[in-house]
């Protein structure tokens, strides 16, 4: 199981409500992945040279305050720290995102960043999905484009850092239905060639691929389809990056995915019934993706 | 004449309801509204009756039909029509994966697109996608009979036993002991007759479409393939 949902705004008169559609399509893929949530905003506009780093504790109990206002002390008055929920989102100057990195590996390693960027804000936790959406407020949040998870664990733990999207490079993220069978040697492998990879999830190491070949000069969609030779099992991807919005089937095509495009929007999801919300789907071009066949869009 | 508001009546209820009708009930034409995608809508009918649903579907819709004719106003999800006995099931839209999957009898008109794993293990069925069909379509199809209009997707009819392909358009590829077979006078009235049933009848000309079926050469165990298992 598990439910994903993607939408990539082409009409920029829409970008106010990538938050609240995001939500309503979610929110009907609950039965698939009622477990955790998660949600990836690339948010519309950016800071020049500010980057934002998102960061969860261990659980939902874990108070993320003091710690924070310690981080905020340590950093000083360049950096601008706003709790939401669980999570805080830090936005200071890029090349200070370093030193957030360090000061929590040092003095807070229980805190992980789920994102780093200077478009992506992650937000994801244990939960109903659609108590999750709420409590992060996602409806008002607005953005170019995003993508939404609801998971059913079956290969990693019911915990914040087991949800997704997983992040594992800047301004990239990945989310997944399915399951990877090689994903304990490959994650012994990328360790190694130093890409972080904090759990035992088994879609992490598939985000991780990515960024790897991406690190390595790859293009996302050269990425994409390297990772139909090296991933072993079943699998659809939906990935962002700071400008794009990508989808990949594995061969067989085992989960469900249907998308829709109008001159408005391009959207992802498991079942139609997501992109019911959207609006003039009536009229919109809708398809299934193609097993083994990378999609890709991009803003300019 | 019932209307079924599904914004309004529960699914449970809706299919409880349906379950309960007999062979001779006056209640011969129903109505479902507001059908949202939701999974399972009329799985399980065994009753001679007309069911009209004005909107998209999603899973298993019409899931073991028995002699109920369903109109599904707009696309379907998984599964439509899986494993139906007899009856009529006719999509407007689009129908997403295994549509008709393990069908003993009935048929199944598809006016869109049918996507992958259509006629998946057909044991009888009859299926008819006016647009093409996904890859891995038949796979161990053991009888019944599938034709498209369109084009069908990567190996077509992989591990075949009986059931009888008709494609009209390019196919990407045939799956194992699926072959291209001569399209012979029976076969002609064959598919007039299921183009008839479909409502085509004189609107496509049978000659244009290809047979395929099995090369029945993986029915029993062969010993110069023990290498491979």
């Amino acid at each position: 199981m598990c439910g994903i949902a993607g939408l990539f705004i082409k009409d920029r008169s829409l970008e106010p409500k990538l938050g609240e559609l995001l939500t309503k399509m979610t929110a009907t893929l609950c039965s698939r992945g009622p477990d955790s949530a998660g949600f990836a905003i690339y948010g519309s506009g950016k800071a020049a040279g500010k980057t934002k780093l998102v960061l969860a504790g261990p659980s939902k109990a874990y108070s993320l305050e003091p710690v924070m206002r310690e981080l905020g002390l340590h950093l000083g008055p360049g950096a601008d720290i706003h709790l939401l929920h669980t999570h805080a989102i830090v936005s200071l100057k890029a090349e200070d995102a370093g030193r957030v990195r360090s000061w929590v590996e040092a003095h807070a390693p229980e805190i992980t960043i789920v994102s780093e960027g200077e478009r992506l804000e992650i937000f994801k936790e244990v939960g109903y999905p659609t108590d999750v959406a709420r409590d992060f407020g996602i409806s008002g949040m607005s953005g170019t484009h995003g993508i939404s998870h609801t998971r059913m664990a079956t290969e990693s733990a019911v915990t914040t850092n087991g949800s997704h999207p997983f992040s594992t490079g800047t301004d990239q993220c990945l989310v997944h239905n399915g399951s990877l069978s090689n994903h304990a040697s490959l994650r012994r492998e990328l360790r190694r060639e130093g890409i972080p990879i904090r759990t035992e999830n088994d879609t992490e190491v598939a985000a991780a691929y990515l960024t790897k070949q991406m690190r390595d000069g790859q293009s996302l969609g050269e990425a994409l389809q390297s990772s139909l030779a090296d991933l072993d099992g079943f699998f659809t991807f939906v990935v962002g990056t700071e400008n794009g919005f990508g989808v990949l089937r594995d061969p067989i095509a085992c989960k469900p995915a249907v998308m829709a495009e109008t001159d408005q929007f391009v959207a992802f999801a498991s079942e139609f019934k997501s992109l019911m919300c959207l609006p003039g789907i009536k009229n919109a071009k809708v398809w299934e993706p193609k097993p083994a066949t990378v999609y890709f869009w991009e803003h300019q | 004449m019932p209307l079924i508001d599904l914004s309004k009546t529960s699914l449970r209820d809706l299919n409880a309801s349906l379950h309960k009708l007999t062979a001779d009930t006056n209640e011969t034409l129903w109505t479902i509204v507001n059908p949202a995608g939701e999974h399972s809508i009329a799985a399980g009918v065994d009753a001679p009756i007309t069911i009209n649903i004005d909107g998209p579907v999603g899973y298993y819709c019409g899931g073991m039909n028995k002699h109920a004719t369903i109109v599904v106003e707009g696309s379907a999800g998984q599964g439509v029509g899986e494993n139906m006995m007899s009856g009529l099931i006719r999509v407007r839209g689009d129908a997403s994966q295994s549509a008709g999957a393990t069908g003993r009898g009935g048929l199944l008109i598809v006016e869109g697109n049918a996507s992958a794993r259509c006629g998946i293990s057909m044991k009888g069925i009859d299926i008819v996608v006016k647009g093409s069909i996904g890859h891995l379509s038949a796979f161990m199809g053991q009888s019944g009979r599938l034709v498209v209009f369109g084009e069908a997707g990567e190996a077509l009819g992989d591990s075949i036993y009986e059931a009888h392909l008709y494609v009209r358009g390019a196919v990407a590829g045939l799956g194992a002991d699926c072959v291209e077979k001569e399209m012979r006078d029976e076969h002609r009235a064959e598919l007039a007759e299921l183009l008839k049933a479909a409502g085509e009848e004189h609107k496509i000309d049978v000659s244009e479409f290809r047979r395929y079926g099995s090369a029945r050469q993986l029915y029993n165990f062969n010993i110069d393939n023990v290498d491979a298992y």
